[in-house]
C-alpha cells in the first residue's frame, strides 16, 4: 500500500510540476457528451481525458460527493455529509493500435485505495482485439460504466452493486471487438479471469452476497477454485432505437482442492444480466434499466439463510425539462428524474413451512439533477425505500434525502 | 437583483430548507407498543451504552466460518432465530434429543443435547441418532428476560403447588437442576439437594441469562467461549471464538430489554376477554402479574410486572408429550411460557403465528385447543364459550 502511495505521489506531483512548466494552451482537453456512449462496452475510454502537448499520455479523473439524511422506521443517524470517491484515469497511446488504461479509485470511507481497471488492448482487427491486465468483467451495463458523473443519482443502483458486484475487476485476459453498419452497431466481449471465493456465501451480510468478494485481494494473484471465470457479452446498438446488452459471467467458485487434496464439492455461480439504454425521440427522455439473475450452487445441507437465486435490477427514467443558458453556462440542462429498483436477495421457499423466503428490498427515487455542463452534475433526489427481512416479516422502510455533485476533471 | 442572483438564492434557500426540515419527511418510527426492541426506560448512559453493544453483538454481528461458526450449527447469528426480539419461526427452529427423565441426557456422546442440523461447506451435518427421543423448539421472544431474572426462588415457590392441594387441577413444580460451572447463583436462591431452581427455556432448563446465552452461542451457533469451551464438532476444548466481554454485553442486552407494553387496554372487547381470561383459569398457570428483587437497574428493581407466566412446569398432557426432556421436567411438562406480546409474535414470525413450543398451533385457538394435562379444564371451557366470548379472549391476547 504505501509503494502504491509513493508512486500515486510521484505521478501526481510529476503531472503538477508537467503543467506548471508548460502553457495551459497546451493542454486539450475536448468538451464531450460523455452521457452518450457509443456502445457501454466503450465506456472506459468514453470519458474526458487531458492530453498535454504531444505526450501520448492523457490523465482524467472524477470525484463524487454528497450531503445526505437518512432514516429507517423512526431512526435516523442525522446529517451526514459524505466524499465518496474520487477517481483518476491515467490512459496511454502506445502505438497506433496498442493502448493502455488504468483506473485508479480512491475511497475514504472505506480506506481504499484500489486500482479498478489497467489494462492493455492490441488491436488485431477492429472485430478481434485483445486486453489483457486487470479488466472489468463486463455482466450488465453499470459494472463497465459506473463514472458518478454519467448518472443522475448520487447512490448506485443497489442491485448492481450489492447483488452484483460494481466495479468487479479481475486478473484476466480476454477479446473484444466491434462491427458498424450505417445505423446498426454489434459488439462482444469474452474474459477469463479471476473471480470468487467461499466469502460469498459466507459473509457478514448473512446472505448470498456477492460483492463479499471483492474484499479478497489474493484473486488478484491467486484463484479459489483454480478455475477461470469466464464472462462474456453481446451488445447490439440501433441509433433510433437504442442499446441492448446480454451478458453471463460464471465458474467453479469455491476452493474445493487444497494442496492438491479434495475439501469439498466443486460449486459454480452463473450470472445473466440483460441491460438496455435508449433516448425516446422528440422527448429525448432518457431510459436505462439493468436486470440480472444469479444462480449460486449452495450446499444443502448449509443454511437457506444463503440464498441459491437471486434477481434483482433498476431502471433510470430521466427526462430534461430544460436545455439552455443558464446561470452563464451555455446548454446547461435541467432534468427530472426517477429510478425504480428491485432486489430479491434469496429466491425460494424454506424448506420447514413451504412459505417464501422474504429478503427482498423495493425502492423508488424521484429526483432532479442539473448539468452546467455534460461532465459536471449537481442532484437531488428523495429515496423511499422497503426491505423485508428473511422470514417476510412488515417491512422496514427507509427514507433517504441526498444532495450531491459530481465531476469529470 | 438580477434573474440569475434570483435563481441562486431560491435554489440555496430551497435546499438549506429541506435540509432544516428533512427530520419531518423521514419515516416515522412504530408506536413503542408496537414494538418488541428497545431498552426499559431510566438507564444510565453507561447502561445505555452497554445495552448498544450487546444490541450490535446480538443483531448484526453474523458469524461465517473464519469467526468460528459450527462447523455444524443452526443459525449464523443471533438474530437470525429472534426477529425483532421476537417469537422465532419454523426456519431456526431448534431439534434437542437424548433425554427422557431427569436421570439426564444419555446421548451426549452422540451430540446430543442438540441437533446442529447445518453444516459449513465441506463439513456434514448431524443426524437424530437411532432410539433417541427429539422434541422442536421455536424460538422464544427476548423481551422482558431481565424481569424473569429477578422474581426471587421463594416468589416462585411459592406458586407452585406440587401435590395440587388447592385441587384446582394445576400443580405446578420448578426445573431443579444443577448448576453449570460458571453460574454464580444469587444469595437468595433457594437450592434442594445441591440444585437450584432454572427457569428460562421451555423446559426451565436454563438458570439464568448467561446460561441461556452461553448455551445459545455454543450449542446454535457453534461458537465457543471462556464460559463453555467445548467444541460441539469435536467435543474437544478449544480457545474461545467470541471474547467474555461480548458475551457479558449480550447478556445485559438481554437484561435490559423492556417489557412488552399491552395494547388495546380501554377496548371492551379486550377488559371483557382479560375477565374470561381470569373466569377459565388460563390464569391458573398464566399468572399476570409477578414482582422482581433488588437491581442496578432501576426500571427492573423492585417492580411488579405483567408477563402471564409463573415460571413452572406444567403436565401439559400426552399431545404434547414428545418423550424428549432437560433437568428434572418430565417429558409431558412444559414451563408456561409468558403471554406477553403475542400478539406481535405475527410480525416476527413471518405473518403467521407459529405457537407452542414447536410451532405446531398456528393460531391462538388452535393453541388453546391443543392444551391438555392440567391445562385441560381450561380448554374445555374455552370450547364452551360462546362465539363473542372466545373472540373477546383472543383480542385480550392479541393485545397483550
Amino acid at each position: 500500500m504505501k509503494k502504491l502511495v509513493t508512486i500515486l505521489t510521484l505521478i501526481l506531483i510529476t503531472g503538477f510540476s508537467v503543467r506548471a512548466q508548460i502553457d495551459p494552451k497546451l493542454l486539450k482537453s475536448p468538451v464531450r457528451d460523455t452521457t452518450k456512449q457509443i456502445l457501454n462496452m466503450d465506456a472506459v475510454y468514453e470519458r474526458p481525458f487531458i492530453t498535454v502537448g504531444k505526450l501520448p499520455v492523457s490523465v482524467g479523473g472524477y470525484m463524487e460527493a454528497n450531503w445526505q439524511y437518512q432514516g429507517t422506521d423512526g431512526v435516523s443517524d442525522g446529517h451526514q455529509f459524505q466524499f465518496r470517491r474520487m477517481t483518476l484515469f491515467v490512459a496511454s497511446t502506445i502505438s497506433k493500435r496498442i493502448k493502455f488504461l488504468s483506473e485508479i479509485e480512491f475511497e475514504p470511507a472505506e480506506k481504499e485505495i484500489a486500482i479498478e481497471f489497467a489494462a492493455l488492448d492490441l488491436e488485431l482487427h477492429p472485430m478481434l482485439n485483445l486486453r489483457g491486465g486487470m479488466i472489468m468483467n463486463p455482466i450488465g451495463a453499470f459494472n463497465q460504466n459506473h463514472d458518478g458523473p454519467k448518472w443522475e443519482f448520487t447512490d448506485r443502483p443497489i442491485a448492481m452493486t450489492q447483488m452484483l458486484p460494481a466495479t468487479w475487476s479481475n486478473a484476466g485476459f480476454g477479446i473484444y471487438g466491434k462491427y458498424y453498419n450505417t445505423d446498426w452497431m454489434f459488439g462482444y466481449e469474452l474474459y477469463a479471469s479471476s473471480g470468487f471465493d467461499n466469502s460469498i456465501i459466507a459473509n457478514g451480510e448473512n446472505k448470498t452476497f456477492l460483492p463479499a468478494a471483492k474484499e479478497n485481494a489474493e484473486r488478484f494473484e491467486e484463484m479459489a477454485s483454480g478455475e477461470p471465470l469466464l464472462t462474456g457479452k453481446v451488445a447490439v446498438r440501433h441509433n433510433k432505437i437504442g442499446e441492448i446488452g446480454l451478458s453471463y459471467m460464471g465458474g467453479a467458485y469455491n476452493k474445493w482442492r487444497n494442496d492438491g487434496i479434495v475439501v469439498d464439492d466443486k460449486r459454480r455461480l452463473d450470472v445473466f444480466a440483460i441491460d438496455f439504454n435508449t433516448t425516446l425521440p422528440r422527448l429525448n427522455t432518457f431510459i436505462t434499466a439493468e436486470w440480472a439473475w444469479i444462480k449460486v450452487d449452495v450446499p444443502t445441507t448449509y443454511s437457506q439463510q444463503f440464498g441459491n437465486k437471486q434477481q434483482g435490477g433498476f431502471a433510470d427514467i430521466v427526462q430534461p425539462v430544460l436545455k439552455r443558458n443558464m446561470l452563464g453556462w451555455q446548454n446547461a440542462t435541467l432534468s427530472l428524474a426517477c429510478r425504480l429498483e428491485y432486489v430479491d436477495w434469496n429466491i425460494g421457499k424454506f424448506r420447514e413451512t413451504g412459505g417464501n423466503i422474504g429478503d427482498e428490498l423495493w425502492s423508488i427515487m424521484p429526483g432532479v439533477s442539473f448539468r452546467p455542463r455534460p461532465q459536471t452534475v449537481l442532484r437531488f433526489s428523495y429515496r423511499a425505500q422497503w426491505q423485508k427481512d428473511l422470514l417476510g416479516n412488515p417491512p422496514a422502510r427507509t427514507s433517504a434525502l441526498q444532495f450531491g455533485l459530481s465531476t469529470y476533471f | 437583483m438580477s434573474t440569475r442572483l434570483l435563481l441562486i438564492f431560491g435554489f440555496v434557500l430551497s435546499l438549506v430548507t429541506l435540509m432544516v426540515a428533512c427530520q419531518k419527511i423521514m419515516p416515522s418510527a412504530p408506536a413503542e407498543d408496537e414494538l418488541l426492541d428497545g431498552p426499559v426506560e431510566g438507564l444510565t448512559y453507561e447502561q445505555s451504552q452497554r445495552f448498544l453493544l450487546g444490541d450490535v453483538a446480538f443483531n448484526d454481528e453474523i458469524f461465517t466460518p473464519e469467526k468460528g461458526l459450527g462447523p455444524v450449527f443452526v443459525a449464523t447469528s443471533c438474530g437470525s432465530c429472534h426477529a425483532g426480539d421476537g417469537k422465532g419461526h419454523p426456519f431456526t427452529t431448534l431439534t434437542r434429543f437424548g433425554q427422557v427423565d431427569e436421570t439426564g441426557n444419555k446421548f451426549l456422546h452422540q451430540g446430543g443435547p442438540q441437533l446442529q442440523n447445518r453444516a459449513i461447506p465441506g463439513y456434514k451435518p448431524e443426524q437424530i441418532p437411532a432410539g433417541a427421543t427429539f422434541s422442536k423448539f421455536t424460538p422464544p421472544a427476548n423481551t422482558g428476560l431481565g424481569f424473569f431474572e429477578l422474581v426471587s426462588d421463594a416468589d416462585i415457590l411459592a406458586m407452585a403447588d406440587p401435590n395440587d392441594e388447592d385441587n384446582d387441577g394445576i400443580s405446578g413444580v420448578p426445573n431443579y437442576s444443577h448448576l453449570a460451572a460458571y453460574v454464580v447463583p444469587p444469595a437468595n436462591a433457594i437450592p434442594k439437594d445441591g440444585k437450584y431452581i432454572h427457569r428460562f427455556g421451555k423446559k426451565g432448563a436454563a438458570y439464568n441469562l448467561l446460561h441461556q446465552t452461553v448455551n445459545a452461542y455454543n450449542q446454535d451457533i457453534g461458537i465457543t467461549s471462556s464460559y463453555d469451551p467445548i467444541d460441539v464438532y469435536t467435543h474437544l476444548a478449544i480457545d474461545p471464538e467470541i471474547s467474555t466481554q461480548t458475551v457479558n454485553d449480550v447478556v445485559f442486552y438481554l437484561q435490559t430489554l423492556k417489557a412488552p407494553i399491552q395494547r388495546n387496554q380501554n377496548d371492551p372487547a379486550v377488559q371483557r376477554g382479560s375477565l374470561i381470561f381470569n373466569q377459565i383459569n388460563c390464569a391458573g398457570c398464566h399468572k399476570p402479574t409477578l414482582k422482581t428483587g433488588p437491581s442496578p437497574v432501576v426500571a427492573l428493581s423492585n417492580t411488579e410486572f405483567h408477563p402471564y407466566t409463573d415460571l413452572l412446569l406444567h403436565d401439559m398432557g400426552p399431545g404434547l408429550d414428545d418423550g424428549y426432556t432437560e433437568g428434572s421436567a418430565k417429558t409431558f411438562e412444559w414451563r408456561t411460557p409468558p403471554l406477553w406480546g403475542l400478539g406481535l409474535s405475527i410480525n416476527s414470525q413471518g405473518g403467521q403465528y407459529h405457537l407452542l413450543h414447536d410451532g405446531r398451533a398456528k393460531s391462538i385457538e388452535e393453541a388453546i385447543q391443543m392444551h391438555g394435562g392440567e391445562a385441560t379444564a381450561s380448554r374445555d371451557k374455552f370450547a364452551k364459550l360462546s362465539a363473542n366470548d372466545k373472540n373477546d379472549l383472543i383480542k385480550f391476547l392479541k393485545s397483550l
